[in-house]
């Protein structure tokens, strides 16, 4: 009895080490591929390009209406000790610390991360990624090392639009709903914001975007079984992605707060 | 075709040497022994998920046996660093089932891409030579054409370009005819035979098309339950007195 339930566990457990095992391989390869030539600029920059200018709209559309309810909810909040006129503080302290960098990392890693898995699962399936090897080019190269460095690039750039949206956000409904002028709102902001805040939020997205990268590519390489292997891999990466950036965003917010 | 005893005298450039394969527990290759020599034809003949593909694969070190030697040009595959293989693999060209073009490439960065990768060449130099590889396979003029917008045997036409663009010694083919028409079938055994008379590659073709082991074959190898059980030419395999070859291409039974 006990036996038929712990043998499924041990199993399921091997499984879970195993592949973070092939995944921590995956990345370490990855990331090697930034220091050793030949370096695909090119490359790099298109998936720069794919991570950046298309998330662009996205990241920034989502900070703005979450700064302006973070601001709704704030006014209300502060109300009850007659402290509304600190909206433009909370505010900007929590998009810039919290919100700003984990809801960006997850949708770029909704938007990216699945189309990572999406292409390179495709390439998988149809043996692209075999020709590309027996062609004498390394996958690992082309397709993974350029993404890892446009993830670790590019999401804190766009960590930092959407800090400012946010921001912006806030300063309009404070305007409607308070009347306060913008001038009192960014300085309070500018006040209460410091250097360490800034650093602690868009030094989480570096390792977020590294983490969207590895894992986007990560199941991509592992898709078998067709086009419904694709379905299931550009699922799986979504899902994992979201909940380890949740987890490690309290690791890190944990650090961060150990170091600065 | 040349007949064996041609080949006889000359060098053995694949060997495989008692190699097993299994995934997942399910055995794939139980002790495979196979030599090609430099120039010949060689088909491997086995139904569907006997392991053919796979052997090509373990070949150009896409998948590493799990027992077993393989060694080509003289060189031990198993065993040997990527890099290492990386540079072997500029030596052998494949030709892969579903032709495996990049979708996001045009035709002409697929054929150009194993010159960008193994040889310095001039832009100009790679325009010239990716031209003489479409000639090769009776497709000048399409360059500038998308993967997606071929059919199935141009892309195979344009995949067996790729293949050959650095002019390898050995070429393997997973299934050229699978999947074609037979006029375009026809068209894709005589290029592996034109191919082999303009440029003296040593060819493996993997397939369980009988029409084309038979057109395009010095010598045929029949895998079956991962063993190879018999290697011979068309006509000796067709006087075979061994139950599996003469099930297979009798069709009697699924093999």
């Amino acid at each position: 009895m006990l036996k038929n339930i712990l043998i499924p566990i041990d199993e399921a457990c091997k499984r879970v080490i195993f592949s973070l095992g092939q995944a921590t391989l995956l990345a370490m390869k990855g990331l090697g591929g930034i220091f050793i030539p030949p370096f695909h600029v090119k490359l790099t920059l298109r998936e720069i390009d794919n991570f950046g200018s298309g998330s662009l709209f996205l990241v920034d559309l989502i900070a703005l209406f979450t700064g302006m309810v973070m601001a709704l909810q704030t006014i209300y909040g502060l109300s009850y000790y007659g402290a509304e006129m600190y909206v433009g503080s909370v505010v900007s302290l929590s998009l810039v610390r919290e919100l700003g960098p984990v809801l960006t990392s997850i949708m770029v890693g909704a938007r990216v991360g699945s189309g990572i898995a999406a292409e390179i699962g495709s390439m998988q399936v149809t043996e692209q990624i075999d020709a590309m090897r027996a062609l004498g080019a390394s996958p690992i190269k082309k397709l993974v090392t350029p993404k890892i460095l446009a993830g670790m690039i590019t999401l804190p750039l766009l960590t930092v639009t959407a800090d400012i949206v946010g921001i912006f956000g806030g300063m309009i409904i404070s305007l409607f709903e308070l009347e306060i002028h913008r001038t009192f709102y960014i300085n309070s902001v500018l006040s209460t914001v410091q250097m360490t805040d800034f650093v602690s939020g868009i030094g989480k997205t570096v390792f977020f975007g590294f983490l969207i990268a590895v894992i986007g590519c990560y199941f991509g390489l592992k898709t078998t079984g067709g086009t419904t292997g694709v379905g299931r891999s550009t699922t799986i990466t979504v899902v994992t992605t979201s909940i380890l950036i949740l987890i490690s965003d309290f690791f890190l917010t944990k650090l961060f707060l150990v170091v600065f | 075709m040349r007949g064996y005893e041609t080949f006889c005298m000359s060098r053995i450039i694949i060997e495989f040497k008692d190699v097993h394969k299994s995934f997942n527990g399910v055995v794939v290759h139980n002790g495979i022994n196979l030599s090609v020599r430099e120039g010949e034809i060689i088909s491997l003949l086995g139904g569907s998920g006997s392991g053919k593909s796979v052997l090509i694969k373990e070949l150009i070190g896409l998948i590493q046996p799990d027992k077993g030697e393989i060694v080509v040009l003289d060189h031990a595959i198993t065993g040997m660093n990527e890099n290492a293989l990386i540079k072997l693999r500029g030596h052998v060209g494949m030709l892969f089932q579903g032709a495996a073009l990049f979708d996001s490439l045009t035709v002409f960065e697929n054929i150009a891409y194993p010159f960008r990768e193994h040889l310095k060449l001039t832009e100009k130099e790679i325009r010239k030579r990716v031209a003489e590889k479409l000639k090769l396979v009776g497709l000048s003029g399409i360059e500038a054409k998308m993967p997606a917008e071929l059919s199935g045997g141009m892309k195979k036409r344009v995949g067996l370009a790729r293949a050959i663009a650095t002019e390898p010694e050995i070429i393997l083919y997973d299934e050229p005819t699978t999947g074609l028409d037979p006029i375009n079938a026809q068209r894709i055994n005589e290029l592996i035979v034109e191919l082999r008379r303009k440029l003296g590659i040593t060819t493996i073709v993997v397939t369980h098309d009988l029409h084309c082991v038979k057109t395009v074959s010095d010598r045929i190898a029949m895998l079956y339950e991962g063993k190879i059980v018999a290697v011979g030419t068309w006509q000796e395999l067709t006087k075979s007195n061994i139950p599996a070859v003469k099930d297979f291409l009798s069709g009697n039974i699924c093999v």
